[in-house]
């Protein structure tokens, strides 16, 4: 481990050779938008809402799957990304279904706030207007596939924390989306331990806990940053 | 002082933003001093007039009705407001596009139990196969995104524009709101 020193939108700034862009813009109180990045899980890249510009390279690169090494020159901010996030999210909208005023996370929504910091007021590229479907075959817990933006939170947090690997992505392209066990009903899932972590790291309204209304599912997920720290000083 | 020629237009909505915009209250007094309702569904004009400088359209495009409407009212409007997540993208009403508009009138009007089973054919607007945000149909000026929009919201957007300045809504609501 050494410690690299860099500049972050002008400003210098210093971290150590094993850390993302991500993680010291944090460190520094410089804010990147981010949605399928969780502390504590594995990094996915695959929202590319985090996308900077690092002096060098004519790539965009994503800032919570980039280390830091020394001299790096990064802008977070130009109008170029913001633009390029508007569309990440206004594509997001337009993929599924997301239908904010009856969504049970309706105002504890990242994909709503995400909208709102970007100045998302409405969208601009084609609705697909997908038939997606439901499952609520959970004791305690169901998913809309209309509200998933394939994030990958809830594979993850399945497989790296609670040790299920319950869900995971299936099928191809357009078609993707998480399924639990071999695309087979949630509720007849031989591993699902129902400890409802995914329900918890979900960043939109698509995993939810049943009995929830309208703008009533509110989620807690800094649990995993501190059971993975809790685990990690232990071993 | 010439008043400002506004009109409101409701398509496929559930007038919740009509409401909301009579929550302004007692400021709608002050408004009335500086605005003329050339056409509205809280006013009795039948035919939306010409040369009207500002309009607030509620709800989505869903019907043949609203797309004619819709185009008329771009027509002789000057500054363009989509009102309401139906109109700026079409919240509930497009919860139906995912199955189309011929499953949900056979649900409705075949499936229900009704003692007349049949899809109505006279004396409504047939339905469009997909419900369509506003401005996907004719260009928008501006976006009043919220289900319903809050009073406070709509009130600020009126007062900055009748100030001429542009309004910024970002802090003031957002989809869903």
């Amino acid at each position: 481990m050494t410690v690299v020193t860099l500049k972050i939108d002008d400003r210098d700034v210093s971290g150590r050779d094993d850390e993302t862009i991500l993680e010291i813009a944090r460190e520094n109180g410089i804010v990147i938008p981010t949605l399928c990045y969780l502390e504590g899980l594995s990094i996915a890249g695959a929202c590319r809402l985090c996308l900077v510009e690092v002096k060098g390279t004519s790539k965009l690169l994503p800032a919570c799957a980039t280390r830091v090494s020394e001299g790096m020159e990064i802008h977070t901010n130009s109008e170029r990304l913001t633009q390029y996030r508007r569309t990440i999210i206004e594509m997001l909208f337009a993929e599924g279904n997301h239908i904010c005023s009856v969504c049970v996370s309706n105002g504890h929504c990242q994909l709503q706030d995400a909208a709102v910091a970007l100045g998302v007021d409405h969208i601009g590229v084609p609705y697909l207007h997908p038939h997606r479907h439901v499952d609520a075959s959970h004791e305690l817990f169901g998913i809309d596939h209309n509200r998933c933006i394939l994030c990958a939170r809830c594979v993850r947090v399945c497989d790296e924390v609670e040790g299920a690997h319950t869900w995971d992505v299936g099928v191809r392209g357009i078609e993707a989306r998480v399924v639990t066990d071999f695309s087979t009903p949630w509720g007849d899932s031989d591993t699902c331990t129902s400890c409802g972590k995914c329900v918890q790291v979900c960043p939109t309204g698509a995993l939810f806990a049943k009995g929830k209304s309208a703008g009533e599912m509110t989620k807690q997920s800094e649990f995993v940053e501190y059971l993975v720290a809790m685990r990690g000083r232990r071993s | 002082m010439n008043k400002v020629r506004m009109a409101t237009v409701w398509l496929d909505g559930c007038s919740g933003c009509h409401m909301s915009f009579l929550d302004i209250d007692e400021r709608l007094l002050a408004l009335a001093d500086k605005i003329d309702l050339v056409y509205s569904p809280l006013v009795d004009y039948k035919e939306f007039p010409p040369d009207v400088d500002l309009t607030l359209v509620e709800g989505a495009v869903s019907s043949e009705e609203d797309l004619e409407k819709i185009q008329r009212v771009r027509q002789r409007t000057n500054l363009l407001i989509a009102l309401g997540d139906c109109a700026v993208n079409g919240n509930v009403p497009s919860m139906r596009n995912a199955v189309g508009a011929q499953a949900v009138l056979e649900r409705a009007y075949l499936e229900e139990g009704l003692l007349d089973r049949a899809i109505p054919q006279r004396g409504v607007p047939p339905l469009l196969p997909t419900v369509l945000p506003v401005h996907v149909v004719v260009p928008v000026d501006l976006f009043v995104p919220g289900c319903p929009p809050p009073a406070d919201a709509i009130y600020y957007v009126l007062t900055q524009l009748l100030e001429g300045k542009e309004p910024d809504l970002s802090s003031m609501t957002r989809f869903g709101k």
